[in-house]
């Protein structure tokens, strides 16, 4: 997934595009992630100026969720869920399998800057587990081969 | 005439393969019509095929078998190993009462025409007839009850926003599924959008509310597409808008995204989410139908709730309370899930028991292995044990129980699963998405992986587990919410039912 590189311009356009929303925070910043791949540190003064907030305040919402990066994530995603469901069809064993082969723990990034996992709880396919998600496609019915596939794939 | 061809865009089933079928068929000329699934997840990818006597299912259908099924006359339903005959006919979709998911699976989710062609916006359309109280009144009668987990009555909600006063209101739809074990509210969104849209623009009209706002969790980014185009749809044929199908009620809708905050689900949480700050629960009172977003009187529902209202509407309330026990009146939408063999979508009426759910319809597990226990209502429903299988599904029998329908997922374990180790996840998960407010919740949680680590370890068995029976009380009585609240059920369950698991190294060995 190609991403932008920050600039301020843009950025400022970007928050301007939902400012007038109702409780224009959570959409601006999916907007600024989806552009920029993640919500870098020089976006919070602008949203806090946009929004007349404290930059506190904007911290305070960005690290709250688990979905906002500070960091731009590898050129793959793949999220592993990691909740009950799949617990009962061998996820846990899949989620260690696939840290030990990326060389990586729950949110990390291999060295290459190739693939990010990430823990997910729960992606609604829990009649298919265990499940995954890759660059926003979902899998299901996941086992060791595929789950290797696909690693070998991304990297 | 060509048949028509229908394949599920769902999720699972896409997760399973359903585009590549699709693409598969496309490139031989043969362009599907893409639809919800009718949740019988151990057969998707299914494909249906409109014949003269009526759709026929094959399934699941790989794209390595399209060759072969079109040489079978897949087309004309024609004879193949995969052949599941008229699907309706199939015995976990036979015994169902599908009244909220009456069209999901069947219908092109974003055609207004097959929605009203299988009885679409006849509710709205009664509903426009009657004054608002009448509207609230009828739901109030349906019985129906909070289909997201909390169990409370749609109707007296309803009521109370209508009864306060205000220049503005609003309808807010819970679509943050975050239960494991549960999809029913995804399968909505996905496959019938325009039911819940129905559902919501006739809670507008019966509360005087013309603002709604979907709140749907970033994990579901397919539902949160549906929903959006249905919303085009629905506003461009003048459904949404200043004049709802030509009356003069307003009322519109916008989607909102999530961000992987399971806490949202919690309704006040997710109202502070909605105002954009951090998912933090507000300590009630005041009630959200008092003063809700921002600040004025919000009706806000679970997905299904909504989705419900539509045929209570249209059908009439004593329809709907007809089926049912107790005071769980109507259909719930049961979620089979996990090691299950036969894993979807059970809509019944309440009072099936535990048993028939897993046993008879789940088919038991998918590994082929003894069932062990089951967690029904997600991450903070508690482990019932095969002896508690006689237990209905109802609000009141699985509360006599210490456990809870929530949400309606039932996630089934195997003889493998080792419950302290269940036990121990529970107040991971409830540490990982404390929201920080309560200190029960947030700090208990996390003594409670401690005092669980030192048990696995045997360590002072008798003394932690005292311990944890303690802090499992502090956390109940002394939560905000349902999730420090909650969390409880699983460990205690987990410890009462299954107390062999907790009597340190040795059996974890084993496990």
């Amino acid at each position: 997934m190609p991403f932008e590189a920050w600039e301020e311009q843009r950025a400022r356009d970007i928050v301007a595009a939902h400012a007038g929303e109702a409780g224009a925070t959570l959409p601006i910043l999916h907007a600024l992630q989806e552009v920029f791949g993640c919500v870098p540190e020089a976006a919070v003064p602008l949203i806090a100026d946009a929004l007349n907030l404290s930059r506190a305040e904007v911290h305070g919402t960005i690290t709250f969720y688990h979905d906002f990066r500070r960091e731009t994530p590898g050129r793959h995603v793949l999220k592993l869920c990691r909740a009950e469901a799949c617990q009962s069809m061998g996820g846990d064993a899949l989620g260690a399998r696939a840290c030990a082969r990326l060389g990586v723990d729950w949110g990390g990034t291999t060295h290459d800057g190739r693939v990010t996992l990430d823990a997910v709880f729960c992606l609604g396919l829990c009649a298919t587990a265990p499940s995954a998600m890759i660059d926003g496609k979902p899998v299901g019915r996941l086992t060791e081969a595929r789950l290797d596939k696909m690693i070998e794939a991304a990297l | 005439m060509t048949a028509r061809l229908y394949i599920p865009k769902d999720s699972a089933a896409v997760a399973v393969g359903a585009d590549d079928v699709a693409q598969t068929f496309a490139a031989r000329g043969i362009d599907a019509v893409r639809t919800g699934s009718r949740g019988l997840y151990w057969l998707e990818p299914t494909i249906e095929v409109e014949t003269p006597e009526g759709r026929i299912a094959y399934g699941p259908v790989a794209a390595e078998d399209v060759e072969g099924l079109l040489a079978a006359g897949v087309m004309e339903g024609g004879e193949h190993r995969l052949r599941l005959g008229k699907p309706e006919e199939i015995p976990f979709l036979k015994r169902q009462t599908r009244l909220t998911f009456a069209r999901c699976g069947i219908v092109d989710p974003l055609s207004l025409a097959d929605y009203r062609a299988h009885g679409g916006y006849k509710g709205l359309e009664r509903a426009l007839t009657m004054r608002p109280v009448a509207v609230v009144e009828e739901v109030t009668q349906s019985g129906l009850r909070g289909r997201g987990g909390a169990g409370f009555p749609t109707g007296i909600k309803w009521k109370t926003v209508l009864d306060t006063p205000s220049d503005q209101k609003y309808i807010v739809c819970n679509a943050d599924e975050g239960d494991s074990g549960t999809f029913s509210d995804r399968m909505i969104m996905e496959g019938d959008p325009f039911v819940l849209i129905e559902g919501m623009t006739i809670a507008g009209i019966a509360t005087g509310a013309t603002d709604g706002f979907i709140y749907i969790r970033s994990e579901y980014p397919a539902a949160v597409e549906t929903m959006e185009a249905a919303i085009r749809v629905a506003r461009e044929a003048g459904h949404l808008g200043a004049n709802v199908l030509g009356s003069a009620y307003a009322f519109d809708l916008t989607v909102r995204v999530g961000a992987g905050a399971y806490v949202c689900g919690e309704e006040t949480s997710l109202l502070e989410s909605l105002e954009g700050r951090r998912g933090q629960v507000r300590a009630k009172p005041p009630l959200p139908a008092i003063k809700g977003l921002f600040g004025k009187p919000t009706v806000i529902n679970n997905v299904i709730s909504l989705a419900t209202v539509p045929i209570i509407l249209a059908q009439g309330a004593a329809f709907y309370r007809d089926f049912g026990m107790g005071r769980s009146r109507g259909t719930m939408p049961i979620q089979l899930a996990g090691n299950v063999k036969h894993g979807g979508l059970f809509e019944a009426g309440f009072g099936i028991t535990l048993g028939e759910l897993v046993d008879e319809i789940g088919g038991g597990t998918a590994s082929g292995r003894a069932v062990r226990a089951v967690q029904v209502g997600g991450p903070l429903g508690a482990y019932f044990p095969r002896d508690l299988f006689d237990t209905p599904f109802d609000y009141e029998a699985f509360a006599a129980r210490d456990g809870l329908i929530g949400h309606g997922g039932i996630v089934v374990f195997d003889d493998t699963v080792d419950m302290l180790k269940q036990a121990r996840f529970a107040m991971e998960f409830c540490a990982i998405e404390s929201c920080g407010k309560c200190t029960p919740c947030r700090i208990g949680s996390t003594r409670g992986v401690e005092v669980l680590d030192r048990i696995a370890a045997g360590e002072k068995i008798n003394a932690n587990t005292a311990l944890i029976e303690d802090l499992c009380n502090t956390l109940k009585f002394g939560s905000l919410c349902a999730l420090g609240g909650f969390t409880p059920y699983p460990v205690m369950s987990a410890l009462t039912y299954f107390p062999e698991d907790f009597t340190g190294p040795q059996t974890l060995a084993a496990a």
